[in-house]
């Protein structure tokens, strides 16, 4: 679906509309975490501080079966390590240092940079960034209680098919990324097997992590630049000067194109 | 306890995490094998996921659970469609919620 030229939208109501649509699915952090045995105050815990849904769903998931904790605490971090690379794209856009910069780390999430890498100007992607934050930072948490809050009075959680919300949450995280290359697609086979194929003989959590291996089977081998060769995909040799985002690079890019796209 | 334990691991790394973005010096982002990393690591990890979840009892156990299967198909079905992330996770829910209320899996 190819995009019309619309006059660009405030960055603020685009913001404030992933914020709400996100942070609505709180609830189904909430409803896992509980349904894994956390307690309310634990699922809550993790909604405020640790506040990035890929890793909370991950260490949700390593409890829920009796897992390894430890595993699942490294697991969540290496999911969580690709806010890093938001971080060290977002840093000259919001320009901010000292305890400003400090509460804006924490919101340095999938959603956040999205929405701040797609706009045209620092000011902008401030703004974003800001309002996009804020309100998914409401939403998360206050759905997080909500979901687990009901769930805890449900009991019996996969009569209502609450099972199927983790690997429903991670495909959708994962989909944006499945359309940059084939290449791309390779690592994600690659990771899914080398998982399963672990199950029966490690610990729940190891085999997430083993998957990590998967990436080796990624894009440009490195070795000071990325040139030449067919494996091109991904990775652009000396792409100069280009606007913020628009390196091609990542979740951000995938997930700013994703939601573009709503009506 | 232990568990709290891994909650405060994992929100305090979290946190870490994203603070050395931003604190980190830019050029960090032009090294290809930090950059590589970074990027594809989470696409093996999240595919894992999915398998793992929708493939076992939670345990060492493989299973396929139909019903549960059927909720990711619509899952995929809705992302197909570009439907809002809260579709996708209601359509997964309530297709297995719905095929579980008429006895299957």
């Amino acid at each position: 679906m190819s995009n019309p030229v619309f006059p660009l939208s405030p960055p603020v109501r685009d913001a404030l509309g992933i914020g709400v649509a996100v942070g609505v699915s709180g609830t189904a952090f909430g409803t896992a975490a509980v349904a894994a045995g956390l307690s309310v105050p634990q699922a809550c815990a993790l909604s405020l501080f640790a506040f990035t849904g890929a890793s909370q769903f991950a260490l949700v998931g390593v409890v829920a079966g009796g897992g390894n904790l430890i595993a699942g605490a490294v697991g969540a971090l290496l999911l969580g390590a690709r806010n890093t690379l938001y971080g060290l794209r977002m840093a000259d856009l919001l320009g901010w240092r000292g305890a400003r910069r400090a509460v804006a780390a924490h919101g340095v999430i999938d959603e956040t940079a999205a929405a701040s890498l797609a706009q045209r100007t620092p000011a902008a992607s401030r703004t974003a960034f800001i309002a996009t934050f804020a309100s998914l930072f409401v939403f998360w948490n206050a759905t997080t209680l909500l979901g687990a809050v009901a769930t805890e009075r449900i009991g019996d959680t996969s009569a209502f098919g609450l099972d199927t919300v983790g690997p429903a949450i991670f495909l959708a995280l994962l989909w944006p990324r499945l359309r940059e290359s084939g290449r791309i697609r390779l690592v994600a086979a690659g990771g899914a097997l080398i998982a399963l194929a672990a199950v029966p003989f490690l610990p729940p959590g190891v085999p997430v992590l083993l998957a990590a291996a998967a990436v080796l089977l990624g894009p440009a081998p490195d070795g000071g630049t990325p040139a030449g060769g067919g494996a091109g995909g991904a990775a652009r040799p000396g792409d100069g000067p280009v606007p913020p985002g628009g390196d091609g690079g990542g979740a951000a890019d995938g997930a700013a194109d994703r939601r573009e796209v709503r009506p | 306890m232990t568990l709290w334990i891994a909650i405060a691991v994992t929100a305090v790394g979290c946190y870490l995490l994203k603070f050395a973005g931003l604190a980190a010096p830019r050029r960090l982002l032009d090294a290809p094998p930090v950059r590589r990393f970074a990027l594809t690591v989470p696409v093996a990890l999240l595919a894992a996921l999915v398998a793992v979840q929708s493939f076992t009892d939670g345990g060492s156990a493989l299973v396929a659970d139909a019903a549960r299967l059927a909720g990711l198909a619509a899952a995929a079905a809705a992302l197909l469609l570009r439907a809002p992330f809260l579709v996708v996770v209601l359509a997964a829910a309530g297709t297995t919620a719905l095929l579980r209320a008429a006895g299957l899996g």
